[in-house]
Order: C-alpha cells, then sequence, then structure tokens
C-alpha cells in the first residue's frame, strides 16, 4: 500500500471493524466491511447505513457582498440558479467546461452568509483552483480539518435524533447548523443512496466519537464503497468520472432538471456559465444521445464499457454502458449509458456484447428502485 | 481433496472429479451474482475457462484442472448464486469432469500444502 495514501479520521475505525480497505481517489477508503456488500447494501435500503465520506471536499465561498454575492459569482460556473436559493437550502449542480461538458458535480448550499459546497474527492483540486481564478472576488476556503459522514436509510431520522433533535424537521436538501454533544454539526437533509438520510460535517477530533454514537444503534451498520456504488446506481444517480465526464452535457446525462428556468434560454439570468450556448442549444433541440438505464435480460450484469449495439449480429457499437452491476433490491443487474437518442426510449431492445456474446439488453426508466426522500 | 493454485478444489468421485472454489477464492470474491456453467458433454482441455462467476466486484473464470469431458453440472447454482458464498466446498460444487487420463490430479496440493499456499 502506498504511503501517499491519505487516511480520512475514521481510519483506524474501519480498520477496527475490519474492513477491507482500498485506495479510492487518493484515499485509503473502505470498500466493504464483514458483513459483505450485499448485505450493506440492503441494511441501508431496511434499516441505516453509515458511510465515511471525508475524502469529498468541503469547501466555504464568501464574498464581501455575502451570500448573494458569493451566489452571483458561482453562476458564472454552473447553471444553477444560485440567487433564489433560499437560506438553509441546497442544490445539486454542476461545473461546466466550454465544450458543455461536467467538469464535476456538486452541492452548494446558501448558509446566510456564505455558500457551502460539497464537491468529488477526485475532482477537489481541480474544482478549488477553478473557484479560485474564476471567483476573483470571492475567499474560496477549503475545510480540511472537518470530516463528512452519511447517514443513510429509513431509520437514520430517528437515530440522528437522539443527537440532534431538531433534524427531524428537516426536509429534503435542507442544511442546517447544529450544537451537539460531538461540537458544531453542519447538517444537510441529502445523500447519495437514493434513500432518505443526512450528511453530517463534524470536526475531525469528534469524527470517531460521533461514528461510535451512531454505530452503537441496532440499526445502524457501517457500509463500504461496494454498497454506496450499488446504491446510486439503483437509485439512477450518476458517478463522475464514469457516467458523467468532461465529454458529457447535463442534457445528455439527463441532468437538465438541475439546470432552473432562470438559467435557461428566456430565463432571468440565462446562460453566462461555460459551454452555455451547447447546453441551451441541446435543451431546445434535443441531445444527440442521452443516458439510459438499461436492464440486461438474465442475471450477468453488463459492467463498464461493455458496447452496445443495435442489432444481435453485426454493425458498429452505438454505444457503451458507463456503470453496470448487480442490484441487490432489485434483484437483477443493471447499468447506465450512453445511446443515440433515436435507441433511447424505455422498452428500446438492445445488445451488449459481453465476453464476445451480444445479450440482450432494455432501455428502462431510471431510477431502477424508486427514492425514498422525505419531501 | 487436492487444491489448484487458482484456488479451486478437486474431488475424486468414482470415475469423476467434482470441482468447486475454495472458502478463500468465496470469501475474496464477495457476494457471488451469477454463474455461467458449461455444457455437459464439452471436451475441455487443462486451463479451458469454463465457468464464470461475477460477483458484486467483479467477473471471475474457473478454469478447467485437468483434460476431460464435463458430465455434471450445478443447476442450482443459476438460480441461486449465492450458494457459492454460503457453501463453497459442499453445496456449491461446480461442475464434474470425467478426466482423460487417469493421474492428473497427482500434481496438485494437498489440504496442509494449500493451507500453507494461502498463509
Amino acid at each position: 500500500m502506498s504511503d501517499a495514501l491519505r487516511k480520512t479520521p475514521l481510519h483506524a475505525l474501519h480498520v477496527e471493524l475490519g474492513a477491507k480497505m482500498v485506495p479510492f481517489a487518493g484515499h485509503d477508503m473502505p470498500v466493504q466491511y464483514p458483513l459483505g456488500v450485499m448485505k450493506e447494501h440492503q441494511h441501508t435500503r431496511a434499516a441505516a447505513g453509515l458511510f465515511d465520506v471525508s475524502h469529498m471536499g468541503q469547501v466555504i465561498v464568501r464574498a464581501q457582498g455575502g451570500h448573494e454575492a458569493a451566489a452571483r459569482a458561482m453562476e458564472a460556473l454552473v447553471p444553477v440558479n444560485l440567487l433564489d436559493l433560499g437560506q438553509g437550502r441546497q442544490r445539486y449542480g454542476f461545473f461546466t467546461n466550454d465544450q458543455g461538458g461536467i467538469l464535476d458535480d456538486l452541492m452548494m448550499a446558501n448558509r446566510g452568509d456564505h455558500l457551502f459546497v460539497v464537491v468529488n474527492a477526485a475532482c477537489k483540486a481541480d474544482d478549488i483552483a477553478h473557484m479560485r481564478a474564476v471567483l476573483t472576488g470571492c475567499e474560496v476556503e477549503e475545510i480540511t480539518d472537518r470530516a463528512l459522514l452519511a447517514l443513510q436509510g429509513p431509520a437514520a431520522e430517528g437515530v440522528l435524533q437522539a443527537i440532534v433533535q431538531d433534524v427531524a424537521a428537516m426536509n429534503f436538501m435542507d442544511v442546517g447548523i447544529f450544537d451537539s454533544s460531538y461540537g458544531e454539526l453542519w447538517i444537510s437533509r441529502s445523500g447519495y443512496t437514493g434513500e432518505d438520510g443526512y450528511e453530517i460535517s463534524v470536526a475531525s477530533e469528534q469524527a470517531e466519537g460521533l461514528a461510535r454514537a451512531l454505530l452503537a444503534h441496532d440499526a445502524v451498520e457501517p457500509i463500504g464503497l461496494g454498497a454506496r456504488d450499488s446504491l446510486r446506481l439503483e437509485a439512477g444517480l450518476c458517478l463522475y468520472g464514469h457516467d458523467i465526464d468532461g465529454g458529457t452535457t447535463p442534457v445528455e446525462a439527463g441532468l437538465t432538471w438541475a439546470i432552473q428556468k432562470a438559467r435557461r434560454t428566456g430565463g432571468a439570468r440565462a446562460g453566462g456559465f461555460p459551454g452555455a450556448g451547447i447546453i441551451l442549444d441541446q435543451i431546445s433541440d434535443g441531445a444527440p444521445r442521452k443516458r439510459v438505464g438499461l436492464r440486461p435480460d438474465g442475471r450477468a450484469p453488463m459492467r463498464e464499457a461493455t458496447a452496445l449495439f443495435a442489432e444481435a449480429e453485426g454493425g458498429t457499437p452505438i454505444g457503451a454502458v458507463t456503470s453496470g452491476a448487480f442490484g441487490p433490491t432489485l434483484g437483477a443487474p443493471m447499468s447506465m449509458g450512453y445511446v443515440p437518442a433515436a435507441l433511447s426510449a424505455p422498452g428500446t431492445k438492445l445488445y451488449g456484447e459481453v465476453r464476445g456474446k451480444r445479450m440482450p439488453v432494455t432501455v428502462a426508466d431510471l431510477p431502477f428502485v424508486p427514492a425514498n426522500f422525505k419531501r | 481433496m487436492k487444491f489448484t493454485e487458482e484456488h479451486e478444489w478437486l474431488l475424486s468421485e468414482g470415475d469423476v472429479v467434482v470441482v468447486g472454489i475454495t472458502e478463500h477464492a468465496s470469501e475474496q470474491l464477495g457476494d457471488v451474482v451469477f454463474v455461467e456453467l458449461p455444457e455437459i458433454g464439452t471436451q475441455v482441455a487443462k486451463g479451458d475457462e469454463v465457468v464464470v462467476i461475477e460477483s458484486v466486484k467483479a467477473a471471475s473464470d474457473i478454469m478447467a484442472p485437468i483434460d476431460g469431458e464435463i458430465t455434471e453440472v450445478n443447476e442450482a447454482l443459476t438460480d441461486e448464486p449465492g450458494k457459492v458464498n454460503e457453501d463453497p466446498t459442499g453445496e456449491a460444487w461446480f461442475f464434474k469432469v470425467k478426466p482423460t487420463d487417469d493421474g492428473q490430479l497427482d500434481g496438485y496440493m494437498d489440504e496442509d500444502a494449500y493451507k500453507d499456499f494461502i498463509g
């Protein structure tokens, strides 16, 4: 194992709990615990799972003019209406490039006098450099002394309520700052599993204490990256670097819902973000290809990079799988991938080449498993 | 019972050899979600990929440990691949192969040697 891998504040706890550790985005992270990926996944949907997501980037964007000035500045980087984002609310969005591609996807929260931003681990350094280069009137502060935990599943509310009473009143995508026996907690009611739950930013030195307190509940099991991946895939959520990247636009990726009217053609602040011309044209005219859900026949998963064909024999690939796994809750294999718009309607029969054989696969609605958010 | 360096176990049963994977291998694979078995009657040569196993992590193969003919496959694994994790050295055998020549098992490890091998 490389010495260069970074350890999160919960590293020792993962090892103590018997986790299998793997390198992920420069960090030594738990891929699974002794329970195993399948049971960890099912436990999260049935009760609650605790995830260490401390490898992700936590960033505060401050401007002289408070949230409004920070939001206005940030809107130059993301096709999101941040100006009208209410205090204590969070939105999903993405940094775009000049080609209309996605540099990273992220969460942005209005915390009164500043924006709190959470970005992907692998893109963290580039994202911060990008923000610092463009948001010249803002202070971009990377938070390096806090861990980030995710508590996900139907039992999450009851469990976290024992530590912070007020979290029960939060709605999906609400954020707040709460005092607790583990110091100040920055909590959002969100996550990336399709389940109700919370993401909790906690001071590094208090993280293990908080994690142990949460794990002390019978309802809570520690969950590794393996189950995190199958949970997000069942929920139809994109994994950056796989389902979305610099070469995929938000329209192709089916993320147009995250671009509010104010930023679209005819909106109050239409465009004004990198690649706006391409993205707004695609919203009007449609994208040449689309991200779709795919349900293979049988039980064999079609994994990332599986070539997709329109015909059972011959022809050239019409697209490829970008994520694929077995869905423990779905009870069947599932994939996501890109196909031409003309072949993207649910029910379309396609073929994926697995071990040299064309296997039938059907375009399916996303998500594979309905979300269970508290709205 | 004999063992291969690819973590298969081999058990002589009359004139056929039963093949499965070891406890160690099943733990390394993680939860098995799909098994593709060979057709009965297939002639296999040592080293041929005869079974595909997909776990929650990745796809892997089981290779034929000897030359011979596949005489039986464990169809139960097609519907319940999780048996590979529950009982890898018992109920979850994969296939039976009738050796072309006798003595092909001689080079493989016994249980003590295999235990040393996986450390």
